[in-house]
């Protein structure tokens, strides 16, 4: 392919990208742009085209140690989520927009370690731009020219210096879209996202190729590199030195995957849920491990068709290239163009964000922004981020092209993974020993990077690039113990890792010896008390915030309006207001008011530069350990608070949900009520209708026979007797029911009381002609008031005396003593008891709809008096259920013989 | 002579009202209960039925009920209730279902006495 219709073929890809980057922008709530695994494959930025080449050609160099790379995320997945959480709780409540944010805000906001964390940053991001660069080039020059690549015959050409421009417009205009730092990014993060899912299938399309279309899959690679390579030395972890080089190294890659920036990016600044940690726990490993399926076989493949000549980093496109499968070499390019791109963009962005606002901004550019309008900064500091992106990827360009072309993209990579490593202390320990100070942070930071270029860079440079070894071997100024790839006899590690294991020792020492020795000043502890504390803060938000001082609201205002604008400062300051029902009028700013104005500059300008906007308008007064503590205590109290409120609502609940059936309950008592009081009404009505009926007779009548006015006259009598029973009982229930009643007991004998309410019924079941017997086999003596004990039977015997049919009822009566006490049933083969009225028959004022006789004394209470006297004498009363006809009632009383 | 039927439960109630409506010259017939009414009203199709609502087997209303479908009944009778029913409902349901008066018990002798000439004056 030639190379104008490649460089077409970028521009058209780069085009895509674009588009794609827009409709993300512009559907922003859609249900595909805010999808979990869109962020989970934006965290897969984390495979540059280092991966994507660099691993193929270690693998081919020294064997499985690539792994290393990718076991370290993937093993760590688990404690990487944990840890994560942490740090997106505590970025979130400070507006957090960067690592270097980060880390600075840690220790105290601190200006000076924000810029020196940038500046670390800046050294790991740069050769790493360069090296997708170098890589981009190369691959480039090899797709275009077709020829193999061979070791050292890399060209800087135009093409790449333009290929850099490109992607520099590209990361400027996107990634400083949004002033706010960090407000999501999701053009770009989506585009990342459509990158990643390129890289890999392109990346498993050539795998594919190689091990099944060239090869005859796995095993047939496997038996041929057993005979052509020393497979012993690449597929085997070599020894002790072997096993403690992939214990650093995996550690190394561990580190990274926390605080290389553009993961910082994907995972902590873009991060907008919880579902996207619960995806990326799993897809993300998942992710790695999919990349690194084929790349032994590509390595095997490459080295037994190509030899040790060609570039092995380039084998995935040199296959293809060599049997003259040109087109799947351009779609593995246009995969390694995903992932550089990708990486770039996401560094860049990230990269200027941080040299903006912890670099230039707070060292330089902070009175001008102070002194101009607002439409103005917001112009300016964009400006300041699109020439930050646009210059570090020019810088990297420079830097790659003084780079020696011998110089492997893995190496590259280890370089600015080291570097960054060196962010782990202060990062790590800082969020859980509160004691670090910036002092520690900073002379570790500097220690580490000493380290690093005296055991890494400086060989490095004097063995590749002035092709001088006397200071490898020999150490410096002759000295063995400072040879720098075994400092003080340390020969063990690879190059890398002994640099990791130095600089790591030297920086953690200073850390905790100068944070143990010199305390930091105020800020930086209570920060640290935050920082470690960091579940508590996160709800207190606002109120996290420890400020003791003077401050004017309009300063602090006029501050907001410059840097945000007119509109969005009074939109967020009516949202803090009504947050906190603020006064408007209140004139004195205080420690919520400071936090929540110095979050949002923080947004746009970096934490540094928002702790200097706010303290040159606001005096402050030191403020002691003792009262972060205090307000960390008090939040304390506030979620004990919080939580016996809950359990009191909790409480509450069940109580209203037992009112509910309480009141329900009633309900249903007071429709029986009034069911029982029309009933009443209909009782006591019936017996005055027939008095008034019969009087209003007889005093009409004079000429009426004496035996009619006689019987009209026994009317009236036997009518006003009914009306007396019926309010006896009433009376008698009311009594019973509310305690009153006392129990006349009496030891005597129970079958005399059961025969006495027979014989007062024997008269009306004569008339119906109902059977009614009574057997008893002995006598049984007990404890219990006669009188009332008879009122329950002949209830119970008028009862059935209702239901049975005339002239073939029957009802008997049985009564037995056993080791339980005394029970006693009453059957009858009358209509028996409706299933569902079987509980409601007791009940007061229950009548049921069987009944097939005009009750004598129907006033719905008989049973519920029974039920009364027979729980006083300690029984119970219930009807038998297991019925095919008629009813059974049985009474169960305990005996009483004292 | 006009045809009453009197229903009601309570014999007490049957025997004053019996007692006075013979003396104002009707012809009286007595049921017991719902079922036994309507047995007595088809076969003797009486112009008057003074009705009670609370009785076994067959209530009043039932009865009312039965007295409407019936061809030969549902004109040439009338119907007074005589209920200890009070509530409104009551009444209306009464009504609705054909009674012409709903006199509430206790009742005075005098205005059922009123109201069953007056039915039966109107009424022919």
């Amino acid at each position: 392919m030639s190379k104008t219709a490649l460089i077409a073929l970028i521009f058209v890809y780069l085009g895509i990208l674009f588009l794609i980057a827009l409709f993300a922008e512009k559907n922003k709530g859609s249900k595909l742009v805010s999808h979990p695994v869109v962020y989970a494959l934006s965290l897969a930025v984390y495979c540059s085209a280092w991966t994507y080449y660099g691993s193929v050609g270690m693998a081919a160099k020294s064997g499985v140690e690539f792994l290393t790379i990718y076991l370290g995320p993937i093993i760590a997945a688990p404690l990487w989520i944990v840890l994560l959480k942490k740090i997106i709780q505590l970025s979130k409540v400070y507006n957090v927009s960067s690592i270097a944010d980060f880390i600075s805000l840690r220790y105290g906001n601190s200006r000076s370690l924000g810029a020196f964390v940038t500046l670390v940053c800046a050294a790991s991001i740069i050769p790493y731009i360069s090296l997708q660069l170098k890589a981009i080039s190369e691959t480039f020059e090899i797709v275009s020219t077709s020829t193999l690549g061979i070791e050292g015959s890399s060209v800087i050409t135009d093409s790449t210096f333009y290929i850099a421009l490109i992607l520099a417009v590209f990361a400027s205009f996107f990634g400083t879209l949004a002033l706010d730092a960090s407000k999501n990014k999701t053009g770009v993060m989506f585009s990342v996202a459509f990158e990643s899912v390129l890289k890999l299938t392109f990346f498993l399309i050539v795998g594919v190729y190689v091990t099944y279309y060239v090869f005859d899959g796995t095993s047939d690679i496997y038996e041929q590199a057993e005979l052509g390579l020393d497979l012993n030395q690449l597929s085997t972890i070599k020894g002790l030195s072997g096993g403690i080089n992939w214990y650093f190294s995996i550690a190394l890659s561990f580190l990274a995957i926390f605080l290389l920036p553009r993961q910082f990016q994907t995972s902590v600044v873009e991060f907008t849920n919880r579902k996207q940690l619960k995806t990326s726990i799993w897809f993300f490993p998942l992710y790695l491990l999919l990349f690194n399926v084929f790349v032994i076989f590509i390595a095997w493949g490459g080295m037994l068709i190509l030899g040790n000549q060609a570039n092995a980093d380039y084998f995935t496109l040199l296959i293809p290239l060599h049997f003259g499968d040109h087109w799947l070499a351009i779609l593995v390019f246009l995969g390694g163009l995903s992932a550089v791109i990708s990486m770039v963009v996401v560094s860049t962005v990230a990269l200027s964000t941080m040299l903006s606002n912890n670099l230039i901004i707070p060292y330089g550019f902070i009175k001008n922004l102070t002194r101009s309008k607002s439409f103005k900064n917001e112009k300016t500091i964009k400006n300041i981020r699109r020439l930050c992106v646009f210059s570090s990827i020019i810088l990297a360009y420079l830097l790659y092209a003084l780079f020696d072309p011998k110089v492997s993209l893995f190496s590259i990579g280890l370089i600015s993974f080291l570097i960054i490593a060196q962010l782990a202390p202060s990062f790590f320990i800082g969020m859980f020993w509160n004691r670090g100070s910036a002092l520690g942070s900073k002379a570790g930071i500097i220690l580490g990077m000493m380290m690093i270029g005296f055991t890494y860079l400086l060989p490095f440079i004097t063995e590749n690039v002035l092709s001088n070894s006397q200071f490898v071997e020999n150490g410096l100024y002759g000295v063995q113990m400072l040879k720098p790839y075994a400092l003080f006899g340390i020969d063990l590690l690879n190059p890398v890792n002994h640099a990791l294991y130095w600089s790591l020792l030297f920086n953690t020492g200073a850390y905790l010896v100068l944070s143990v020795i010199k305390k930091g000043n105020y800020r930086e502890r209570n920060y640290g008390e935050m920082f470690v504390n960091s579940e508590r803060v996160v709800e207190l938000k606002e109120n996290a915030y420890v400020w003791k001082g003077e401050a004017n609201v309009e300063d602090i205002q006029n501050i907001l309006v410059r840097f945000l604008g007119e509109t969005k400062a009074n939109k967020a300051l009516r949202v803090f207001r009504k947050r906190y029902q603020v006064n408007p009028e209140e004139k004195l700013a205080d420690a919520r008011f400071i936090n929540f104005s110095e979050r949002l500059l923080t947004g746009a300008v970096g934490s540094a530069s928002a702790k200097i906007l706010i303290s040159n308008v606001a005096k402050e007064k030191p403020v002691s350990l003792v009262e972060v503590l205090k307000i960390l205590e008090e939040n304390k109290e506030t979620i004990s608070v919080n939580k016996s409120l809950e359990e009191q609502s909790q409480k509450l609940i069940k109580l209203t949900s037992e009112l509910k059936s309480a009141n329900d309950e009633l309900k249903i008592q007071d429709q029986l009520k009034d069911d029982f009081l029309d009933t009443v009404a209909h009782e006591l009505k019936t017996p005055i209708t027939s008095i008034k009926a019969s009087s209003e007779v007889l005093t009409e009548a004079e000429d009426m026979p004496f035996e009619l006015r006689q019987k009209f006259l026994n009317n009236i009598i036997q009518d006003t007797e009914r009306l007396n029973v019926l309010i006896n009982d009433i009376l008698d229930l009311e009594k019973m029911a509310s305690g009153r009643d006392v129990l006349n007991l009496k030891l005597q004998a129970l079958d005399r009381c059961i025969e006495d309410a027979i014989n007062g019924i024997s008269s009306i079941a004569k008339r119906k002609n109902v059977d009614v017997r009574f057997q008893s086999k002995t006598q049984i003596q007990t404890e219990f008031d006669y009188s009332k004990m008879l009122q329950v039977f002949t209830n119970l015997l008028s009862n059935s005396l209702k239901f049975v049919s005339e002239n073939d009822g029957k009802i008997k009566v049985f009564l037995e003593e056993n080791s339980e006490g005394i029970s006693f049933k009453i059957r009858d083969n009358g209509k028996g008891i409706p299933e569902e009225e079987l509980d409601l028959i007791f009940k007061k004022f229950y009548q049921s709809k069987n009944q097939t006789f005009k009750k004598p004394l129907g006033s719905g209470f008989g049973l519920a008096i029974c039920k009364q006297i027979v729980q006083m004498h300690g029984g119970e009363i219930f009807a038998n259920s297991n019925l095919e006809k008629g009813a059974e009632l049985i009474i169960k009383l305990p005996k009483r013989n004292a | 002579m006009k045809k009453i039927l009197l229903v009601d439960d309570e014999p007490n109630i049957i025997m004053a009202l019996e007692y006075t409506l013979r003396k104002n010259d009707y012809e009286i017939f007595i049921a017991r209960d719902g079922e036994e009414a309507v047995a007595l009203a088809e076969k003797l199709v009486p112009d008057l039925v003074i009705l009670d609502i609370m009785m076994p087997k067959v209530d009043g209303y039932e009865v009312l009920e039965h007295l409407r479908e019936h061809n030969s009944l549902k004109e040439s009778t009338q119907t007074i209730i005589i209920s200890a029913k009070q509530k409104q409902s009551d009444v209306q349901k009464a009504l609705s279902l054909g009674a012409k008066a709903y006199i509430k018990k206790p009742f005075s002798m005098k205005k059922l006495l009123n109201t069953v000439s007056e039915l039966l004056i109107h009424n022919p």
